[in-house]
């Protein structure tokens, strides 16, 4: 006996993932500043039943930490990954609908954030913002949307090559109805998707930037401080510091990496049939 | 072959012409992000100097930052310096920024070129390897292993293999291109090697998922492929079709992507050198940020926007060079 | 033509299914090729006809044991008499049985043509190759070219002389037809009559009608994956009275200088064949025995057929 389909089975491992996430998340928000403010006779614990991470230099909990550094780097990714994919639609759209020369200046745009290796990039507009959050969220968001707009310009202008959309634009439609009626609910699901595959990326520059010491202040919980930090006490032997801080985050980027997958065959029923 | 050198001169030429129109919005754009930033270039040089100053001395240099000029006069300034080859001083080193830069690349060089090679080779090989046993347990593990590497960060990859090889078994040092303390003069080659293999190692692991998932997918369309079909049904074997077509077929894309990742080999190696405490051109463009050193820092900038241009220089050259149908189609 | 007609190829029962995925998870057998029949002796071109999706060239990859992963085969074949077991069809393919590609997508496009054509066989048979490309009036230059910088002729001449570089026996030509112009076809199969005559068998996949009566001596016409009828070729040039099944009859006045008259319905789908005669739901003559059983094959007048009212 079938008692799950296939479709349903995802969509179910698709909600637990989701509730995974946010539970990560409600977490970080949810520990109390004192919770992480340790005292220095409980330092350089490694793990144990009441610390399950161990215990950083200063004596502070390390599992509570990496929490609130995950729900710092779901914030910074999440947000980051919307702004570059409003940037991606709008981009791709005016690349499609625009001029010749609108498209091929666009086209050198791409090229032009493409030609700055990311990591640099985003070294210089934290830099120019003056480090901190701020810095971090509009490097990453400068430099992730490229690969998105050029399949959004694409997947338009495919669109626009098809009979329906030129029977609307003959009966006199105007450029705005054919877009919003048209085109839009075919972006709706291409920009999730983009979002969603953006999403582990963001996460991961999130957590290198902060570890070169560009992101957000080092009192602050982030993975990638916490890693930073633990490059001090790597010869002392606290492998711990560096070893379960980063695992965990690289569970929650392949988690997120995961919930995409399922999601984009939620919404794609092309890949869905695979 | 007439024909092969003109095409080669036409690439060359409208390549050159783009490079130079991004090099010089990337000098304006990098320019206007250090001149809008809150952090006080002139400053931080100061706070470099380690000594209290007359207002006087600072005042002279101001004048020679040009901080009371207007930004566009100042962008020239810089420019036409940087167009006569002085890219200014730093203010962390006190030298040269162009004679830094050199230095520098050379170690940077040394750790791309290693780890290039070797996720390139590495990858494609891997990627021949599950494209031929493609949907069976060889493809279906090594799937799992470049799926995994790519959600994990390069940095942490690389305290783990510090923390094993270097803090546990001791195999190779924890940092710096050669041993604390020793004249550079006096480093052996070997001992330039010791320190390089670790970084270069968590480098190439970087980017070989994404050569090999690129080769898998590529040997998979070409052993779909109908001609592929007619070989088999000529009595070619797995190997010999893999030798005679797969191979033909695969290994210009592959090479073409490499040449085309310049960016994320020099942006990983940011985070190598990080790491590894390796000194090359990553680890001095972090400092130069955290520092607030504005001449090392654009730089940098424009010297790597220079390397990713060269490498997708060199692929779009391989591209209309060696593929026949684009040849044709040139001429 | 009555040479000793050694039987080199014979086909029994033969059935192609492929296992593809329905919903999700859910597998599900399409037969492509039924209880197929097919004989075919030294020195003679069999064609074989029939619509698209009748199974025409899956048989040639079944013969030739190239078929895709998820296909299953059933049924007997013999080659000179012994069972050809894959093994065997492993050692025969490329060397006694080859096979005639449709078009140049079936040529490697980053070799050139001159390797391309010597094949993996060693030593190289770059002589004999250079010999057949000047019976084939393809210019010297050739060799060096790349397949997309072949005319259709050209490429239809390489393609044709890379089974013709091997001591086949037995050549299955797929589609050579289409895409040539009337004299560039009739040359081709001018050619494979040439090698019939010189005791090899062709085994001519066509849906080019007139051209497949012409040319060959028996035709095997095609049905939704299975061979209803197979007649000499001269009995398709008699009329529909000489034919014996219904299929073949409509085939027939379906052609235009014979009234252009279509044929009822459709070919079933190979997901959902009918359980009896392949034919039976498009069948003026079916009866209650036909929608129950699938007809033997029978031999009427020199050929054989799949139909229980066929005379």
């Amino acid at each position: 006996m079938k008692s799950l389909n296939h479709r349903t089975k995802v969509v179910i491992l698709t909600a637990v993932m989701f509730v995974l996430l946010v539970a990560v998340y409600a977490c970080g928000i949810l520990i109390s500043e004192e919770a992480v403010t340790g005292s220095f006779l409980n330092a350089k614990r490694p793990p144990c039943l009441e610390h399950p991470f161990g215990t950083d230099a200063l004596g502070r909990d390390l599992f509570l930490r990496t929490l609130k550094g995950l729900s710092v780097s779901i914030t910074v990714g999440l947000v980051a990954s919307l702004i570059s994919a409003v940037i991606a639609v709008l981009v791709g759209i005016a690349a499609a609908n625009g001029s010749k020369w609108v498209d091929a200046l666009i086209n050198w745009i791409i090229d032009l954030v493409m030609s700055v290796p990311h990591t640099i990039l985003i070294i210089l507009i934290s830099f120019a913002l003056g480090r901190g959050l701020k810095g971090l969220l509009m490097g990453i968001a400068a430099t992730h949307w490229c690969s998105l707009a050029r399949l959004i310009r694409g997947e338009v202008l495919q669109l626009r090559s098809q009979q329906y959309v030129a029977v609307s634009r003959k009966l006199g439609k105007s450029s705005g109805w054919i877009l919003t009626n048209h085109l839009l609910p075919h972006l709706v699901p291409q920009f999730f998707v983009g979002l969603i595959l953006m999403f582990p990326h963001a996460i991961l520059h999130e957590a290198s930037i902060s570890f070169l010491g560009f992101g957000l202040p080092p009192e602050q919980p982030a993975i990638g401080i916490i890693l930073s930090e633990s490059m001090r006490y790597l010869s002392t032997g606290m492998w711990w510091i560096a070893v379960l801080p980063g695992l965990t985050l690289v569970l929650i980027v392949l988690l997120i990496d995961k919930f995409g997958d399922h999601l984009r065959m939620i919404l794609d029923p092309y890949s869905a049939q695979e | 072959m007439k024909g092969t050198l003109g095409r080669i001169v036409r690439i060359f030429v409208t390549c050159s012409i783009k490079i130079i129109s991004l090099l010089f919005a990337v000098s304006i754009i990098s320019f206007v992000l250090v001149t809008v930033s809150p952090i006080d270039p002139v400053q931080q040089y100061i706070l470099g100097l380690g000594t209290a100053i007359s207002p006087e001395k600072r005042a002279q240099i101001e004048d020679y930052w040009g901080v009371n000029e207007p930004p566009v006069e100042r962008y020239f300034t810089w420019l036409t310096e940087l167009l006569r080859g002085n890219l200014g001083e730093s203010a962390i080193y006190r030298r040269p920024v162009a004679d830094i830069i050199g230095e520098r690349f050379v170690n940077s060089f040394a750790l791309m070129f290693c780890a290039w090679l070797f996720s390139g080779v590495i990858g494609f090989a891997l990627g021949c390897i599950m494209g031929m046993y493609r949907g069976k347990l060889p493809d279906k593990i090594l799937k799992k292993v470049c799926y995994i590497l790519s959600s994990v960060p390069m940095f942490w990859l690389g305290l783990l293999f510090l923390l094993i090889f270097a803090v546990w078994l001791r195999w190779f040092p924890i940092g710096f291109s050669s041993p604390v303390g020793v004249l550079s003069e006096n480093v052996t080659l070997w001992q330039k090697i010791h320190h390089l293999i670790l970084p270069a190692f968590t480098l190439s692991l970087m980017s070989f998922a994404n050569i090999a998932l690129h080769t898998r997918q590529k040997l998979v369309d070409v052993m779909n492929s109908e001609y592929v079909l007619f070989a088999k049904a000529r009595g070619e074997g797995q190997w010999t079709i893999l030798r005679r077509h797969g191979l033909r077929n695969i290994l210009l894309p592959a090479l073409t992507l490499q040449f085309a990742s310049f960016a994320e080999l020099f942006g990983g190696s940011v985070m190598a050198e990080n790491v590894f405490s390796y000194p090359g051109l990553g680890s001095a463009v972090s400092a130069a940020g955290l520092q607030g050193d504005v001449p090392l820092l654009l730089g940098v900038t424009l010297f790597s926007a220079m390397f990713v241009c060269v490498g997708n220089m060199i692929a779009n050259l391989l591209y209309g060079v060696v593929d026949p149908q684009i040849r044709e189609v040139g001429e | 033509m009555e040479q000793k007609k050694e039987t080199l190829l014979e086909i029994h029962d033969l059935s192609v299914s492929f296992r593809m995925y329905d919903h999700g998870l859910e597998q599900k057998d399409l037969k492509a090729i039924s209880d197929l029949h097919l004989t075919v002796h030294s020195g003679e071109i069999v064609a074989i006809a029939g619509s698209s999706g009748s199974g025409k060239s899956l048989l040639a990859s079944a013969i030739l044991d190239i078929l895709p992963d998820n296909a299953t085969v059933q049924g007997h074949m013999h080659y000179k008499g012994q069972e050809l077991t894959r093994e065997r069809q492993k050692q025969l393919r490329g060397t006694k049985i080859a096979l005639v590609p449709q078009s140049v997508a079936y040529l490697d496009p980053l070799m050139k043509i001159g390797p391309q054509a010597d094949g993996h066989y060693k030593p190289k048979p770059t002589e004999k190759r250079r010999k057949l490309f000047e019976r084939f009036q393809l210019p010297e230059h050739t060799e060096k070219l790349y397949p997309f910088q072949l005319s259709g002729g050209m490429a239809r001449r390489v393609l044709v002389s890379t089974a013709l570089i091997t001591d086949a026996e037995l050549i299955i030509a797929d589609e050579p037809t289409p895409g040539m112009s009337l004299e560039q076809a009739l040359e081709a199969l001018r050619m494979f009559r040439e090698m019939a005559d010189e005791g090899k068998a062709v085994i001519l996949i066509t849906h080019d009608m007139d051209l497949a009566f012409e040319f060959a001596d028996r035709v095997a016409v095609f049905y939704a994956g299975t061979t209803v009828e197979t007649a000499l070729a001269s009995d398709f040039k008699t009329g529909p009275e000489a034919l014996r099944h219904p299929y073949s009859k409509a085939l027939w006045k379906a052609l235009p200088q014979n009234g252009f008259e279509p044929i009822p319905g459709f070919q079933p789908y190979a997901g959902s064949l009918p359980k009896g005669c392949l034919f039976a739901p498009r069948c003026p003559y079916k009866t209650e025995q036909c929608e129950k059983q699938v007809p033997p094959v029978r031999e009427i007048r020199g050929g054989e057929v799949r139909c229980y009212h066929g005379a």
